[in-house]
C-alpha cells in the first residue's frame, strides 16, 4: 500500500495543468469561479481546443479517439479539470451517450457520430424521465411505433438538460407495451430538427432555465437511428448509468469550491474580523473537509480497483457511496458559500451570459451564491435519487 | 497509488484473522476478560509466536522491520474481535517510543523485550484535569545523581495495571501546560514508589490510577527537557493505529447487523425488507467506508516528519472515528432494537468500544477546534 501519487503520475498532473494554463481564456475560467457556469459557445471553443490535442474524450477507447489513459490519469484529468477550474466535455455526449454507441452501435453510427461528439460539433441531450416516470423510470410511456423504414414517436420527456442548444437527443421509448416494463424499451437517436419536437423551458428556483420539457408529436426517426437492438434498451440505459464512476462524486468541483469560500470569507467580514477568523465557522468548514478528504481516498480506491480489473467488472461496493457523498457534500459547500456572503445573498439577479445591468448593492461575487446553493439541490435527485441509491447499496451491496 | 497490500502483509493479515476466527469468538472473549490481567495471557503469547509484536520493529533489535501498514492491518483485525490484549498500549505506545525517542543503546536493551512478548509497556501520561491536553502534566522529575526521579498522579492508564514497564511524562521544568520542560521516562511498574490501582473501563479493556512517590526513572528517553515533540509524534501514530481498530470494529459490528436484520421477523417479513431500516443499514455502510479511507490516510501519514501535516491528518482522522462511529454505533444498537440494549449480545459491546475510542487522545470536537485553528485540511493546495 503506498497512497502516494507516482512520479509519473505527478508530472501528468502538472502537463495538464500547465495545458490548462496555457490553452484556456481567463475570462472563462472566471466566469466558472464566480458563477459556476460558462456559456454554450465558451464549452463549444473549450472542447474543440481539448479535442485538437487528443484529449476530447479522454477515457474511449484509442481506437475511437480515445487516449489510453490508464484509470488513474483520467481521474487527475477530471480532478484538474474540476479544480482550475475548465469547462467540463458535455457529459451528455462524451460520458452518455459516445459509450453507448461505441458499446452498443452500429458501424455507421459509430463513424457518424463519435468524432462529431468529441468535437462538440453536435450537442446532445437526454431523453429520460418523463412527467409520471422519475425514480420509476421503466414505467415511461413515450412510444415509438414502426412505420416502414421509420419509428413513429410520440411522447413527453422531461428536465431534459440543455435541451435548447441540442442538435441531438438520445431517447428512451416504448417499442413493445404488451412486455414485461423493462423489456419493451429501445434507444432511439433523434434529430432535434426533426418536425415535431418542442422545447419549453423549466424555470428552476434559481432562476435558470437549464432544463427543458421536450414534446415529440409524430417524430419520424429513420430506423438506422435505432441502437442495437429493439426492446433492448433498457440494458443500455444501465450500462450508461453504470458507466460513469470516476467523476460522480465530482470531488474537483468541491475542492474548487471550498478554495472560492476560503477567498470570499476572508473578504468578509463578521463582528468587526474576516469572517475566516470565527471559530465556529473555521470548524463547519474543516468538517466538510474531512469528509471530502475521506470521500476522496474512497473515490482512488473505487479508481484503483477499476485499473486493477480493466473496468469491466462489477462496480465496486464503495463505489456505490460516492454519489451519495459527493452530492451531499457538494450541497453543504454551496450552502456554506452562500453563508459566507450573509444578507448579501438575498438580492436576486437574474443569470445571463452577457452581465447585468441592474445596479447591485454588495460585492460583485454575492450575487450567483444563492442560485447555486438553490440549484445544487439537484445533484441528490438526478441520476438516481439519493434515496434511490441507498436502496441499491441494500440490495446490492447488503444483500438485503 | 496503491491499495494493495504486498504478499508478506496479506500473509500477515490471513494468519492472524484465522487464529482470531478459531480463538476469539463473543463467548471466548467473555471468558478472557474474566481472567485476572483482563484478557488472555495465551493469546498474547500467540500474538508473540506470529512475530506480531516485532512488526514494527527494525531486524537489528529482533524485530520484523514492518511499517504503519502492518500496524493498521493488526489493528483493524483486532477491532473486529474487539481483542482485550495490550497491543495497543505494548507495541503501538510503549514501541513507538522506544522507537522514536531511545538511544542505540536504550534500544537495544528495551526492544528485544517487545519483541519477543515478555514485556508489557503501558504509557502513563493523563493527569487529573488534564483533559485532553498532552502537555497538562504536572508530575515532577528531579535530577538525582546519574537519574531521575519521579513524583506525582497519572490517571486512566491504558493497561497500567498488567504492565512490566511505564512511560512516563514528567516535569523537568516549567508549569503544566507549557510545551517545554516535559521529559519522557521510562519506569519499572513494580519499582519502590509506584502504586497502582486497577480498574475496568466500559468498553471491557482495564485501566490505572498510578502514583509516583519518588520513584527513580530506569531511562530517560531522549532530551528530559523537550520530551513533547516525540509524546506528539508517539501519540499521532497512535491515533492512527486507533483509526484503523475502528474500520475493524465497525465493519464487524455493521455485519452482525445486517445479519441480524436479516433474520429477525416482524409482522411476518424479515425486518431488513422494511426501507427505513435498509437506508439506517446504509448510512452504517457509508459511514464505515469513509472510515476506512480515513484510517488509511492516518496510516499514510503517520511516519510523516512534518509535525503540522501529520497533525492535520489525525486530527481529520479522529473527527471522522467521532462522528462516524457515533451514527454507526447508534444505529447498531437501533437496528437490533431491544436485544441491542443487552450486555449478553455483542452489539452492545462494540458500541461500547467504539464509544470509548472517542474519548481517546481527544474527542471528535476537540480535534476538530483545533485542525480549524490550523486553518483546515485542505489550506495548502490539496
Amino acid at each position: 500500500m503506498d497512497l502516494r501519487f507516482t512520479p509519473e503520475e505527478n508530472a501528468f498532473r502538472e502537463e495538464v495543468r500547465a495545458f490548462f494554463a496555457e490553452n484556456l481564456d481567463p475570462a472563462v475560467r472566471e466566469k466558472l469561479k464566480s458563477r459556476d457556469y460558462a456559456g454554450k459557445a465558451d464549452l463549444v471553443a473549450w472542447t474543440r481546443i481539448l479535442n485538437a490535442h487528443g484529449w476530447g474524450a479522454p477515457h474511449w477507447p484509442v481506437e475511437y479517439g480515445g487516449t489510453g489513459w490508464d484509470p488513474m490519469r483520467q481521474y487527475i484529468f477530471l480532478e484538474e479539470l474540476q479544480k482550475f477550474p475548465a469547462p467540463q466535455p458535455l457529459a451528455f455526449g462524451v460520458n452518455m451517450v459516445g459509450p453507448v454507441i461505441y458499446t452498443f452501435g452500429s458501424k455507421a453510427q459509430k463513424e457518424r457520430f463519435l468524432p462529431r461528439i468529441r468535437n462538440l460539433d453536435d450537442w446532445w441531450c437526454q431523453g429520460f424521465s418523463e412527467p409520471g416516470s422519475g425514480s420509476d423510470l421503466a414505467s415511461l410511456k413515450t412510444r415509438a411505433v414502426r412505420d416502414g423504414d421509420h419509428y413513429v414517436v410520440n411522447g413527453q420527456k422531461t428536465w431534459t438538460t440543455m435541451a435548447q442548444h441540442a442538435d441531438w437527443i438520445f431517447c428512451l421509448v416504448r417499442t413493445d407495451i404488451s412486455a414485461k416494463k423493462q423489456e419493451g424499451i429501445s434507444f432511439l437517436l433523434i434529430d432535434m430538427k426533426t418536425p415535431g419536437i418542442e422545447v419549453r423551458p423549466i424555470v428552476t428556483m434559481d432562476g435558470g432555465a437549464e432544463v427543458n420539457e421536450v414534446f415529440l408529436t409524430d417524430v419520424r426517426v429513420p430506423v438506422e437511428n435505432l441502437v442495437g437492438e429493439e426492446n433492448k434498451g433498457w440494458d443500455y440505459a444501465k450500462f450508461l448509468l453504470g458507466n460513469e464512476r470516476t467523476n460522480i462524486a465530482r470531488i474537483g468541483v468541491s475542492k474548487q469550491r471550498i478554495a472560492r469560500i476560503r477567498e470570499l470569507a476572508a473578504l468578509e467580514f463578521s463582528d468587526r474580523r474576516p469572517l475566516i477568523e470565527d471559530e465556529r465557522f473555521r470548524e463547519k468548514l474543516a468538517a466538510i473537509e474531512i469528509d471530502l478528504k475521506a470521500l476522496e481516498l474512497t473515490q482512488l480506491r473505487v479508481v484503483a480497483a477499476d485499473a486493477k480489473r480493466g473496468n469491466t467488472g462489477k462496480p465496486d461496493p464503495a463505489s456505490s457511496i460516492l454519489k451519495i457523498k459527493g452530492s451531499e457534500i457538494q450541497q453543504a459547500t454551496t450552502h456554506l458559500l452562500m453563508e459566507v456572503m450573509g444578507p448579501y445573498a438575498l438580492p436576486y439577479q437574474p443569470q445571463d451570459e452577457v452581465g447585468r445591468n441592474e445596479p447591485f448593492d454588495g460585492p460583485d461575487y454575492a450575487a450567483p451564491t444563492a442560485p447555486s446553493y438553490f440549484n445544487n439541490r439537484k445533484v441528490s435527485i438526478y441520476g438516481g435519487s439519493n434515496e434511490i441509491q441507498k436502496n441499491i447499496i441494500a440490495k446490492a451491496v447488503l444483500g438485503l | 497509488m496503491d491499495f494493495d497490500l504486498t504478499e508478506e502483509q496479506s500473509l500477515i493479515k490471513d494468519q492472524l484473522d484465522r487464529l482470531l476466527k478459531d480463538r476469539y469468538g463473543f463467548e471466548d472473549r467473555k471468558k478472557y476478560m474474566a481472567a485476572a490481567e483482563g484478557f488472555s495471557p495465551d493469546m498474547w503469547s500467540a500474538y508473540a509466536e506470529m512475530g506480531l509484536m516485532a512488526l514494527p520493529f527494525a531486524e537489528e533489535h529482533g524485530g520484523i522491520g514492518g511499517g504503519p501498514v502492518e500496524t493498521m492491518i493488526v489493528m483493524e483485525s483486532f477491532g473486529r474481535v474487539l481483542a482485550l490484549e495490550p497491543y495497543f498500549a505494548t507495541v503501538v505506545l510503549g514501541g513507538g517510543f522506544l522507537r522514536a525517542g531511545a538511544s542505540d543503546q536504550q534500544k537495544a536493551e528495551l526492544i528485544p523485550g517487545i519483541a519477543d512478548g515478555s514485556t508489557k509497556y503501558a504509557f502513563a501520561q493523563m493527569e487529573r484535569g488534564a483533559r485532553y491536553d498532552l502537555a497538562h502534566v504536572s508530575t515532577a522529575a528531579k535530577k538525582n545523581g546519574s537519574g531521575w526521579t519521579l513524583s506525582g498522579a497519572k490517571s486512566l492508564v491504558l493497561h497500567g495495571d498488567s504492565a512490566d514497564r511505564l512511560i512516563v511524562t514528567a516535569r523537568t521544568a516549567g508549569k503544566p501546560g507549557e510545551e517545554a520542560g516535559i521529559g519522557v521516562f521510562v519506569v519499572d511498574a513494580t519499582a519502590e514508589g509506584v502504586s497502582r490501582r486497577g480498574y475496568p473501563t466500559q468498553d471491557g479493556l482495564r485501566a490505572a490510577e498510578i502514583s509516583f512517590e519518588n520513584a527513580r526513572a530506569v531511562h530517560v528517553l531522549g532530551d528530559p527537557g523537550h520530551g513533547m515533540p516525540l509524546v506528539r509524534a508517539v501519540v499521532d501514530k497512535a491515533i492512527a493505529a486507533l483509526a484503523a481498530e475502528a474500520v475493524g470494529v465497525m465493519s464487524a459490528m455493521h455485519a452482525l447487523t445486517v445479519d441480524y436484520i436479516k433474520v429477525r421477523k416482524q409482522f411476518g417479513v424479515a425486518i431488513g425488507q422494511f426501507q427505513v431500516l435498509q437506508h439506517k443499514a446504509v448510512d452504517m455502510f457509508i459511514a464505515t467506508e469513509q472510515m476506512r479511507s480515513m484510517a488509511m490516510f492516518a496510516t499514510m501519514m503517520a511516519d510523516s516528519d512534518d509535525a503540522a501535516e501529520r497533525a492535520r491528518a489525525m486530527h481529520a482522522a479522529k473527527v471522522e472515528l467521532g462522528r462516524g462511529g457515533k451514527l454507526a454505533g447508534e444505529n447498531a444498537i437501533q437496528l437490533h432494537g431491544g436485544v441491542g440494549m443487552t450486555a449478553e449480545y455483542a452489539v452492545s459491546h462494540y458500541f461500547k468500544r467504539l464509544t470509548m475510542m472517542n474519548t481517546l487522545f481527544g474527542d471528535g470536537d476537540w480535534h476538530l477546534r483545533r485542525l480549524a485553528a490550523m486553518g483546515g485540511l485542505f489550506d495548502k493546495a490539496a
